[in-house]
């Protein structure tokens, strides 16, 4: 299989998400590359128990993403709930509370769009399970700046709105079963980089 | 180069021509939000470009001042974040009892939701009649509706669950006529708020405060920006006055980290010690 020289993840997942990320985070290796950087749809008082339990069965780091915090390798970050989060150009995070997207916030459009202004063709987006098209728009435009999307099998998601939505609006390079998409980014991503 | 290159240079530049025309300063605002709000404006119009845009609003005021609604984040609601209102009764209004009068100034107030809760807590607590609290922001528009006081009904439930998560006394129904589609806000609030239009950007400090707001506004200011305006806080706080952030907003990016003591840690209640 080709490599691709990634220099970013992102992952937009809603309904079913923190069992659908605990296939996948854990089983990256601890070289892994690059970064991950997560938006789930989640309560907008939630508290972090999410984060700790990934973090919990993980090699990398995973955490709550902070603004102005510099994304780099090793580390996977994950939206504030309440909140939407954006890349900008020097590969710091912002926050912001403007309105909702897609009834959404944080907005896996403004990750997906946000970051492929910075990663523009180094960037690969991830859709999962969810209850939305939210997504859907963000990984159009990740596709049209030259990026990666994998979509996954909505066979194997719990709510398959997401990705159908994501597979009908682009077009995806992998769809993947849930299960496969952890190994599949050990191999897929060029360690070289790093 | 390509397309995103040059609409990072079309965006720096339209933001010099406001700055140098109209006086509102968004070049030290994080540009990733900035740029989208930009865009989707643009996609609003007949232009084609951000170049265009530049050239449209130094010549069309009408047309800068539906920019300028945009570029300014307005959405807020009554009591966001309960615990950290229950935090504010709990550890700040204590200390704020032993003071005679108090004076508070609520930076990047938006449409007033988060002055009228405050205004509430006060008088629950005794403390209303002897404050006077500077609502301020650099959006006019925004402030008109702020002094109204009106929100929409259908906000009525969430804030009344807001309100009683953050320690609330009475009934919430108590603070509002509903009216067709919208609730006015219990008019006597407004008695001791004062509103008024000031930039953290580029205006300075305006008096000596026991207690500062400032919300969900940091979030949109790069680093330097960030260090003017807790800067400004600083200076505009008398000593041990408390300094209030957004839940994920910290003074770690400013040269006054070390002037500040945490309060509450989570809620991002700070107080200034030197």
């Amino acid at each position: 299989m080709r490599k691709f020289d990634c220099k970013a993840i992102v992952i937009g997942v809603s309904a079913g998400g923190m069992l659908a990320l605990r296939k996948i985070i854990p089983v990256l290796s601890a070289d892994f590359p690059a970064p991950v950087i997560i938006v789930q749809h989640m309560h907008p008082y939630s508290d972090n128990f999410m984060i700790h339990d990934l973090d919990r069965k993980s090699t990398l780091n995973v955490r709550q993403a902070e603004e102005k915090e510099n994304i780099s390798a090793g580390n996977v970050y994950i939206a504030p709930s309440n909140y939407h989060l954006l890349v900008e150009q020097d590969k710091t995070f912002s926050l912001s509370v403007c309105e909702r997207l897609n009834f959404s916030r944080p907005s896996i459009d403004i990750l997906f769009e946000t970051a492929s202004e910075v990663y523009q063709d180094k960037l690969l987006g991830i859709v999962l399970t969810g209850a939305n098209k939210d997504g859907s728009e963000g990984a159009k435009i990740i596709k049209q700046r030259g990026g990666k999307i994998i979509v996954q099998d909505p066979k194997t998601a719990e709510s398959k709105v997401m990705p159908q939505s994501a597979i009908a609006n682009t077009n995806p390079d992998h769809i993947l079963p849930l299960t496969d998409i952890g190994d599949f980014l050990n191999k897929y991503i060029n360690k070289r980089n790093k | 180069m390509g397309k995103i290159e040059n609409e990072n240079i079309e965006i720096e530049l339209l933001l010099e021509a406001i700055y140098q025309k109209y006086g509102y300063d968004f070049r030290k605002y994080s540009r990733a939000s900035i740029k989208r709000r930009i865009l989707h404006r643009l996609a609003k119009t007949d232009l084609d470009s951000v170049s265009e845009m530049q050239h449209r609003l130094l010549y069309d005021v009408e047309f800068f001042d539906k920019l300028l609604l945009d570029l300014s984040v307005n959405v807020t609601e009554m009591f966001r974040d309960p615990n950290f209102y229950l935090d504010v009764r709990k550890e700040v209004f204590p200390v704020l009892k032993t003071y005679p009068y108090l004076k508070i100034w609520h930076a990047g107030c938006a449409t007033g939701e988060e002055v009228y809760s405050l205004a509430i807590m006060l008088r629950e607590e005794g403390l209303y009649d002897r404050a006077l609290i500077y609502a301020t922001d650099f959006n006019e528009v925004v402030l008109k509706k702020a002094k109204q006081g009106i929100i929409p009904l259908n906000e009525i439930q969430k804030y009344t669950a807001n309100y009683q998560k953050a320690g609330g006394k009475e009934s919430f129904a108590d603070y509002y006529t509903a009216k067709y589609n919208s609730a006015l806000i219990d008019q006597s609030l407004k008695k001791n708020i004062v509103f008024s239009d000031h930039n953290l950007a580029t205006d300075g400090v305006f008096g000596e405060m026991n207690l500062i707001f400032c919300r969900n506004v940091l979030i949109y200011f790069k680093k330097e920006l960030q260090n003017r305006v807790i800067g400004l806080f600083r200076e505009s706080l008398c000593n041990l006055g408390f300094l209030c952030l957004g839940s994920k907003e910290s003074l770690m990016f400013s040269e006054y980290e070390k002037n500040f003591e945490p309060t509450v840690k989570e809620t991002k209640i700070f107080r200034k010690i030197s």
